[in-house]
């Protein structure tokens, strides 16, 4: 490359902040709208400008953050579409928008601070990484409500929401159980969370149920979303002898890895059906609709308050759809019952006796596992094959 | 089938798209073009499968696309470093930033779409562009060491001086060379997207590019070992999975590092003979070429 | 017919203004784009060159961005000026932030300022060990830096999730891959109460003036020049290949970790998989739109954070997609790297071709042995 930007490179600066400052005139020229300019005198707390309250009838302005794209076909598709389904049941009375693609950690303060800046008063971030970036914003903006998925710290103005994927993972593990032939079972997982963990314990413990001699195989992706490693996972799986599929991915590569072989799967916080005609079993999905319309109306009605939220099939947070016509119909009604169960609470998932890898026992006979051991499960329950990605 | 069996297939469709981009890189570098821009091509040829093989449900003509549209993209690359004299290396990282940027703009509409798939597996039954990868590695092989447009390719690699001298219009055969290496780097790409992961996702090429890159290096340019070099990464890559699901006491970062740990020592192998290395590599690779007319 | 003359000397006005035609004609060419998606174009524009400066929390913000990609944008082109192509900062910029936080991880409520600074210099430490790793297998086996500093990214890349899932975990952090958030003592200084900025912008402004004095003031510099426009004439003068080899990749792999250590530091507070952001790459755009210089890399540093600020602005306020940013990039490089042909050869129109002459002496760098 040339360097003769020695001798020109006054002439480059005096152009540059020319350039500059024919960029910056209109800036000048506009009035601050809202966002008052805040002076360099240290104040605590910090000086942010003024979100404008919103009129008695001004509609409600509800933000969403998204980490992946609208179009994964996955998680973040999930969260649109109740989003989407919120503002159509709220008419009128709420506005909603989004940004997708928002990276974990430091950008995302910017993109929160942001939202606030515009006027929303009602603020969704729809992954664990946002935790810190929220609190932060929140503790500046006491009179804006947060809501943040998979987390665990809370505010006076910030909540938690989270939905028990784990019983839409245990339902598929019945299934599971009662299709696989080489009773080697496979799941795609993404990052060695608890939550991903306790979902292939669920799965496993669901397929034993009906098979207990079944055996999981995991193969870790290291992401939520990478469709490519998720396909050669998924071959790997299959490669081994597992015959039916799960994943704890956001992309419809493992269906279609095992479509292409001629083996099952599930789909995966939304209804995958479509992309595997003859693999798919059944999905696991999430509903985030009837949450998202508590909370926006909590917002509307003055009755927010902070806490933690945990949903499952209950609530309608988790179901397990589509089941195909492969599944035999004793299976079907199997799932019918397990659901209605969930939901009168008659029917618990995580009760004893539970033993893990090593065979300890982690769950007496009939003893339930509380929310709080839950979420922070860190072991693989007996029958899952592998090592859990933890360097210890 | 026995999981080892199974294990190779695997690795073949793996090594396949990585073969496929190599040999394109290989007619390029062989011509004394480089083309850093190798990750940037896959990714429009990619999202360029993905959406004909949409429109028309036809494979064979999303393939075509790809690589038609990577061809473009080389064409233009290939006129700003053979006639406008751009800095090798700077053009081509250009351009795979900017095909990082436009295939993720161009595929926003279609992250939510899927094709049908066909079924493949087993040792002996992949999908025909594996088997017409490994006729292409012949061909090229035949076609550089054997024909005489194959040598005057080369000489135009070694010495474009000498070769301008003998009256052969250098920059044309340059041209030429990074337009069709540039179609087989695209047929890789559509490859991904349209065979082996029919979806579309920004970058999902995930650095295959880069790795064909070095592949070429690892083949000493010669398309043979470009097969040995294609299927082995496949293979590592295939293993590391696979010993995940075994439960070998290894950390799980360290097994999927394992591929580029490899790519790392075979570079070193192949690179410290300075006399291989000089003997087999074209002498006029990454410089430009001033026809003084 | 329209032939391509290699100058004799390059035009230098038309150097000046080099990168300011290429942003003319990237935003030209972003307007015609904004049209055809159908959205304000002049809305648009105000996004990503309005808005990113317009009240002092904007600048703070920008700063934040500014900071890893001028310092790194300088490590690169002190290393693109020597002909050696480290593509790999981004791995540099990770070590960076590893080493940076060990040494967060010791901190005491009570520790001193000296904790910052022996944060930050590990943080050096950390990207120059991991890029002389580059260096040395260059200079021993003849590996391709090119190649291998990349593969060190996906490498470093996997070293990071194994110590934020493994050893460096949290252990009340009911298990998620996260070291605990660094107290107080050891988080960076911030410049003013209440905005993001750092010193760290500080750091950077006095690395870019520390470049331009070693670029043009020093000896080392002059070699280095020498080394990576002629090697031949670098070796008859007896200036070492060698170090202008190492000299780069450890000085740029110093700069980006010390980037490492600022960016987890600062603005986030803690090492997680989340802290690689990609400046390692978008830092070879900041280095070549600068033109190597440190002057025009802090330029390009603050013009690269625009683009990056106004691609989020844009997506919250004005649904664009993200992508955006990315074909904005490119495009600004690509016009770039043609406006520099016309800098280094000027169009003829000549009748009929002329016999063959010698060639003149190219004025592009030429590699040194073993390229690629």
């Amino acid at each position: 490359m040339p360097r003769f930007l020695d001798r020109a490179t006054p002439a480059c600066i005096a152009s540059s902040l020319l350039a500059l400052a024919f960029m910056t005139l209109p800036a000048c020229s506009k009035k601050p709208s809202g966002d008052a300019a805040p002076s360099a005198t240290p104040a605590p707390p910090a000086v942010e400008p003024k979100a404008t309250e919103p009129k008695a009838d001004a509609p409600l302005k509800v933000a969403f953050a998204y980490v992946g794209p609208v179009g994964d076909a996955g998680w973040t598709f999930a969260h649109d579409k109740a989003r989407k389904e919120a503002e159509a049941a709220f008419a009128g009375k709420v506005k909603t928008s989004f940004v997708e693609n928002v990276p974990e950690a430091a950008d995302a303060e910017r993109v929160i601070r942001d939202m606030v800046d515009q006027g929303n008063t009602l603020i969704f971030g729809t992954t664990f990484g946002y935790m810190e970036p929220m609190l932060k914003v929140a503790s500046d903006n006491p009179k804006v409500h947060f809501e943040h998925a998979t987390g665990y710290k809370t505010a006076a103005n910030l909540r938690t929401y989270d939905s028990r994927t784990y019983e839409g993972a245990y339902l598929a593990g019945v299934v599971a159980g009662s299709m696989t032939k080489s009773k080697t079972l496979g799941v795609v997982g993404s990052i060695p969370i608890p939550e991903v963990i306790r979902n292939i314990d669920s799965f496993t413990l669901g397929a034993q149920s009906v098979t207990p001699e079944i055996k999981t195989k995991v193969v870790w992706v290291g992401k939520w979303f990478d469709p490519p490693k998720e396909g050669e996972a998924a071959q790997a799986l299959l490669d081994q002898g597992a015959d039916v599929l799960m994943q704890n991915t956001d992309s419809s590569a493992v269906l279609q890895t095992a479509e292409k072989a001629g083996k099952f799967a599930f789909g995966w916080d939304s209804d995958m059906s479509k992309f595997g005609p003859h693999a798919h079993l059944a999905s696991a999905i999430i509903n985030w609709a009837p949450y998202y319309q508590k909370a926006i109306k909590d917002a509307l009605d003055g009755s927010w308050k902070t806490g933690q939220v945990w949903w499952g099939v209950k609530d309608g947070a988790i179901d397990l759809v589509s089941l195909s016509d492969k599944v035999p119909a004793a299976t079907k009604a199997k799932i019918e019952e397990l659901k209605k169960g969930l939901k009168d609470g008659s029917f618990t998932i995580w009760k004893g006796p539970i033993k893990d890898q090593a065979g300890k026992e982690v769950l007496k006979v009939d003893e339930k596992g509380e929310d709080k051991m839950l979420l922070g499960i860190n072991f693989y329950v007996k029958g899952v094959e592998g090592k859990l990605p933890s360097g210890k | 089938m026995s999981e080892l069996v199974l294990l190779l297939s695997s690795s073949i469709d793996s090594g396949t798209p990585l073969l496929l981009a190599a040999l394109g890189l290989i007619i390029n570098e062989r011509s004394g073009v480089i083309n850093l821009g190798a990750e940037g091509l896959m990714l429009i040829a990619a999202i360029t499968g993905f959406a004909v093989a949409l429109a028309t449900k036809n494979d064979a003509l999303a393939l075509l696309a790809g690589a038609a549209a990577a061809a473009v993209f080389s064409a233009f690359f290939g006129f700003l470093v053979i006639w406008l004299n751009a800095n090798q290396y700077a053009t081509g990282l250009a351009l795979s930033l900017f095909g990082s940027g436009l295939s993720a703009f161009v595929g926003i509409h279609y992250s939510q779409e899927s094709l049908t798939v066909a079924g493949h597996h087993g040792l002996f039954s992949h999908h025909y562009l594996v088997y017409l990868a490994v006729l292409l590695t012949l061909g090229l092989s035949w076609f550089l060491f054997r024909s005489k447009a194959g040598l005057v390719l080369r000489a135009v690699g070694e010495s474009p001086e000498s070769a301008q001298a003998l009256g052969y219009p250098v920059r044309l055969i340059r041209w030429a060379a990074v337009i069709a290496g540039g179609a087989l780097v695209g047929l890789a790409g559509a490859f991904v997207s349209v065979v082996s992961t029919p979806l579309w996702v920004e970058g999902m090429i995930a650095g295959k590019g880069w790795i064909a890159l070095a592949l070429t290096t690892f083949a000493t340019w010669r398309p043979a070992r470009a097969l040995l070099g294609a299927y082995l990464f496949g293979f590592i890559t295939m293993l590391q999975l696979h010993l995940q699901g075994r439960g070998v006491n290894l950390p799980v970062e360290l097994l999927t590092a394992l591929p580029y740990l490899a790519t790392i020592l075979v570079l070193v192998l192949i690179s410290r003979n300075p006399r291989w290395i000089a003997a087999n590599m074209p002498t006029s690779l990454g410089k430009p070429f001033f026809p003084g007319a | 017919m329209i032939r391509l003359e290699p100058r004799a000397e390059p035009a230098r006005w038309l150097a000046v203004f080099s990168p300011l035609l290429a942003l003319g004609v990237t935003v030209a060419l972003g307007v015609l784009l904004f049209v055809l998606l159908g959205k304000d174009a002049l809305g648009c524009l105000q996004m990503f060159f309005v808005e990113p400066i317009k009240n002092a929390r904007a600048i703070a913000e920008l700063s934040i961005k500014v900071t890893p990609l001028l310092l790194i944008g300088l490590g690169l082109s002190l290393c693109f000026r020597s002909n050696v192509w480290n593509i790999g900062a981004e791995g540099q910029f990770i070590l960076g932030s590893i080493f940076a936080t060990w040494v967060a991880l010791r901190a005491t409520p009570d520790s001193g300022a000296g904790l910052v600074i022996a944060l930050l210099l590990a943080g050096a430490l950390g990207g120059a060990l991991w890029a002389s790793i580059t260096a040395v297998l260059r200079d021993r086996c003849n590996a391709s830096e090119i190649l291998v500093s990349l593969m060190l990214v996906y490498v470093a890349e996997q070293l990071l999730a194994y110590l934020v899932n493994g050893p460096w975990k949290d252990p009340n952090g009911y298990n998620f891959p996260q070291t605990i958030t660094f107290l107080a003592s050891s988080r960076i200084p911030r410049l003013l109460e209440g905005s993001r900025a750092n010193i760290g912008v500080l750091l950077a402004l006095v690395a870019a003036a520390a470049c331009w004095l070693f670029m043009n003031k020093s000896f080392a510099g002059y070699r280095l020049d020498v080394a990576g426009l002629s090697p031949p004439a670098a070796r008859y003068a007896g200036f070492s290949a060698r170090s202008a080899l190492w000299l780069p990749l450890l000085l740029s792999g110093a700069l980006a970790g010390l980037a490492g250590a600022l960016e987890v530091a600062g603005p986030d507070g803690q090492l997680t998989t989340h802290v690689p952001l990609g400046y390692g790459f978008a830092a070879i755009i900041v280095a070549f739109v600068g033109r190597l210089d440190p002057i025009g890399v802090t330029f390009s540093s603050v013009l690269m954070s625009m683009f990056f600020i106004g691609g989020e602005l844009s997506q919250s306020r004005l649904g664009l997609p993200k992508s955006i940013t990315g074909v904005f990039q490119g495009l600004l490089l690509f016009s770039l790297l043609t406006c520099d042909t016309f800098v280094k050869n000027k169009l003829r129109f000549a009748r009929a071709p002329a016999t063959p002459t010698t060639p003149t002496t190219p004025t592009t760098p030429t590699r040194g042995a073993a390229a690629q």
